[in-house]
């Protein structure tokens, strides 16, 4: 069964994710996922509680996320995002993560935690 | 029934400022929460918010974002002082789009902003005049 009960605490354990911003709200469930690089994309195909998954890390991410409610954002292929992006998600209570892996990859194990982008 | 009374605000907008892009548009979503506005509305102004706000911070070089909120109706006008729209009905295809280089590598420039905002209105206007800048008018019943 897909997207039921997992929170962004179960994610960063079962995907090696690293918190780099607001790590007290790794308790928020996840409904779902999306991922694009695109931010009209993300604006118009979203759903709330989704997580987002991203190449992007400059500070836009961060109004996109807060308007669209999203769970949470996964920074992709190692990198990290710019300062400002940091300050802006503390601001917005939106929590940032990173994975070292490449999005096909790290997509799949979010897959096998239980998320899917359907729903 | 409850009678709520109109609200409006006006909000700046920064031609050019990627850093604080979206705020306007994350402070009207705030304001539609707290009055009570039904989520489903919220995101559909959520969403052509950004997008209108967005193409001021792009193309518009100043502008303001007004919100009006009345009990049948949101209203969002969005005008800015930039170079104008040449040919409108080019603009509205989606996946035209003359964002620059830098703006596409940030993810924007996908050509889907006005398409996006027609789609989630329940009313839609645009308005452009070469050299003088362009005028939104973005209407949602409320009920
Ligand atoms: N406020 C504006 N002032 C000037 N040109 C605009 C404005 N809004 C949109 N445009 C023009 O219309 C095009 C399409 O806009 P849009 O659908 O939002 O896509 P995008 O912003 O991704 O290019 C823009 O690339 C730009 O040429
Ligand atoms: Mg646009």
């Amino acid at each position: 069964m897909k997207n039921k009960d997992i929170k962004i605490s179960n994610i960063i354990e079962s995907c090696n994710l690293k918190v780099v911003c607001c790590q007290e709200l790794s308790g928020r469930g996840i409904e779902g996922g999306y991922a694009s690089d695109l931010l009209s994309d993300v604006m118009a195909n979203t759903k709330a509680g989704d997580i987002w998954v991203t190449l992007q890390g400059h500070p836009n991410i961060v109004a996109v996320a807060k308007l669209k409610e999203l769970a949470g954002i996964i920074i992709v292929n190692g990198r990290t995002p710019e300062e400002e992006t940091l300050n802006k998600a503390k601001a917005e209570n939106i929590i940032i993560l990173t994975s070292n892996l490449p999005a096909f990859e790290l997509i799949g194990r979010l897959y096998e935690s239980g998320i899917s982008g359907m729903r | 029934m409850h009678k709520k009374t109109a609200f409006e605000q006006i909000f700046q907008i920064k031609g050019g400022d990627f850093i604080n892009a979206g705020e306007p548009s994350i402070k009207i979503r705030n304001i539609l929460k707290d009055i009570g506005i039904d989520a489903d509305i919220i995101r559909r102004v959520a969403i052509t918010a950004y997008e209108a706000e967005m193409n001021v911070v792009m193309y518009g070089q100043r502008g303001t974002m007004k919100l009006l909120v009345t009990p049948e109706k949101i209203v969002l006008h969005i005008q800015d002082k930039g170079q104008g729209i040449e040919d409108i009905e080019l603009a509205m295809k989606p996946g035209f789009t003359t964002a620059t280089e830098e703006m596409r590598e940030m993810g924007f420039g996908a050509g889907m902003g006005l398409p996006n905002i027609k789609k989630n209105a329940d009313r839609f206007n645009i308005r452009s005049t070469i050299g003088q800048g362009t005028k939104l008018r973005i209407t949602f019943k409320v009920k």
